[in-house]
């Protein structure tokens, strides 16, 4: 089998618009969320989110492109483009060949799908822009990836909830592994904060309209945010042999089902997905320094989560840092794995682990080093990731430190 | 014209029962949601069923079900809820 490494990485969120400005904004345990800015924001319960604000479709992206880009697929090609420049990879005709994209959306084009709703609903319009299907439909963001760069190896789009993209980069990962492929390009995105996507997500009551706190006895619920985040996975010796800067190695990882309810998680099933993880790459529990937890905010995930960690590693669950940077770029659900990719690439890297913000009021039943409020220097080995999607989708994802 | 007070128990009896797949002669003031077998999800429904039967708004966060002032200890505690909201909220 081969060994996989990342040797390249892309993002825009609330946190920032590319990934040195992200790892800031970790560092410096910022927090994106604010007041959200679309129409119609006044007749939500929910005003809040980890919105991407000062972004310009228009400075990104030609009019023709705009046309077929819904915000989600725009979030995808920006961070694509970041990955790929930072790689250094040049496409040729052999490698584009072999090259595919596989990432993890939940909601598909839901700004798109609000705007036509409403433009033949609440406008009584009886035509619509003849892209909408294409520029609504989940896999926009694979294929225009794909387009862009020419890559014609296996493509396809993974949905499970807020485990897409772990979901998906394990499976880009075990496409490298495997030798189907020499580089990936993976990761995920989502953009469901319009009008729709957010009433939406109120009707379920998980929803917190002040704040995110994970791990904090004072949560309240989730907030939602949007954006993107790929990586480029290469084939380890492909990457050794054109000198590429290795930011991280993915060493394994796992995938469990609770089948058992559609939205409470599962301590077994989230156990299940660690331990499978650690397993498959072939690591002692006690080496994990650092595990980026799925740590939504919500009653229910974060104490769950948090016996699960219990019940895998032991007397080390006390030893380890699990934090949640949910608590400063939101849940981007679909795209959300991908984006925390990045705080386990930083505390790998660069010996910074990204603090779990708005932390307030220890919680005995999350009682972990949940890096509360301030980032830390260390220096970690091993990072986890954890993602527990509604439906009991888990899939947690296992990286070393390059080198 | 009933007695607007029994009106509103029997409403949302009859939304629970529903919930609990139950006959709403099934169900009591003093019944407790556990006892019918009402889950969190059978919860949230709950009230969203009732918000629209008594066009109100329900303050009522999944996180934190015995939060705040809408008591949901037994059916006739959320009857009472149900009746102060109207009042508040009409």
């Amino acid at each position: 089998m081969k060994r996989v490494v990342i040797t390249g990485a892309g993002t825009i969120n609330a946190l920032g618009q590319d990934v040195p400005s992200t790892l800031e904004a970790m560092r410096e345990g910022r927090c994106g969320i604010g007041p959200l800015e679309f129409r119609d924001v006044e007749r939500l319960a929910i005003r809040i989110g980890g919105q991407v604000k000062g972004y310009d479709p228009d400075a990104a992206f030609s009019r023709q492109d705009l046309a077929l880009y819904d915000r989600f697929t725009q979030f995808a090609m920006i961070a694509a483009r970041e990955a790929v420049a930072q790689s250094g990879l040049e496409f040729t005709e052999a490698l584009a060949l072999k090259t595919g994209v596989i990432l993890g959306n939940s909601g598909g084009g839901m700004t798109t799908l609000d705007e036509n709703y409403r433009s033949v609903y609440e406008d009584g319009k009886n035509r619509v822009h003849p892209f909408v299907v294409p520029k609504l439909m989940n896999s926009a963001a694979t294929s225009h990836v794909s387009m862009a760069w020419g890559l014609r190896g296996p493509g396809f789009t993974v949905s499970s909830a807020c485990a897409s993209s772990n979901h998906a980069m394990a499976q880009a990962f075990q496409m490298v592994h495997g030798g189907l492929a020499p580089v990936m390009l993976t990761g995920g995105s989502e953009s469901m904060l319009c009008f729709g996507g957010v009433k939406a997500w109120e009707g379920l009551r998980v929803m917190s309209r002040d704040g995110c706190r994970p791990f904090s006895l004072d949560r309240n619920g989730m907030v939602q945010g949007e954006g993107a985040g790929i990586f480029v996975f290469e084939e380890y010796g492909h990457a050794r042999a054109r000198g590429a800067d290795i930011l991280a190695e993915v060493a394994g990882y796992a995938m469990t089902s609770d089948a058992s309810d559609i939205v409470m998680p599962s301590r077994e099933g989230a156990a299940r997905a660690i331990a499978g993880a650690l397993q498959d790459a072939l690591i002692a529990p006690d080496a994990v320094g650092y595990i980026n937890a799925h740590g939504t905010g919500t009653s229910a995930n974060d104490k769950i989560e948090c016996a699960a960690v219990e019940d895998v590693f032991g007397p080390h669950a006390g030893r380890l840092m699990i934090s949640s940077t949910k608590s400063m770029h939101g849940h981007l659900i679909g795209g959300t794995g991908a984006v925390e990719l990045l705080a386990c690439i930083m505390a790998l890297r660069d010996g910074v682990i990204a603090p779990t913000i708005n932390y307030g009021v220890p919680d005995p039943e999350c009682a972990l080093d949940v890096v509360p409020n301030e980032a830390r220097e260390a220096h970690v080995e091993v990072a986890l990731s954890n993602a527990f999607a509604f439906g009991g989708l888990n899939a947690v994802l296992a990286l070393r430190r390059a080198g | 014209m009933n007695n607007p007070d029994t009106s509103i128990s029997d409403r949302v009896i009859a939304i629970i029962a529903e919930q609990a797949m139950l006959e709403p002669s099934d169900v009591t003031p003093g019944s407790t949601l556990e006892e019918l077998g009402v889950d969190s999800l059978g919860l949230v429904e709950s009230i969203f069923a009732i918000e629209e039967a008594f066009d109100i708004n329900v303050p009522f966060n999944a996180n934190a079900p015995s939060a705040g002032d809408f008591d949901i200890s037994t059916v006739g505690a959320i009857a009472a809820s149900v009746r102060r909201l109207i009042a508040e909220q009409s």
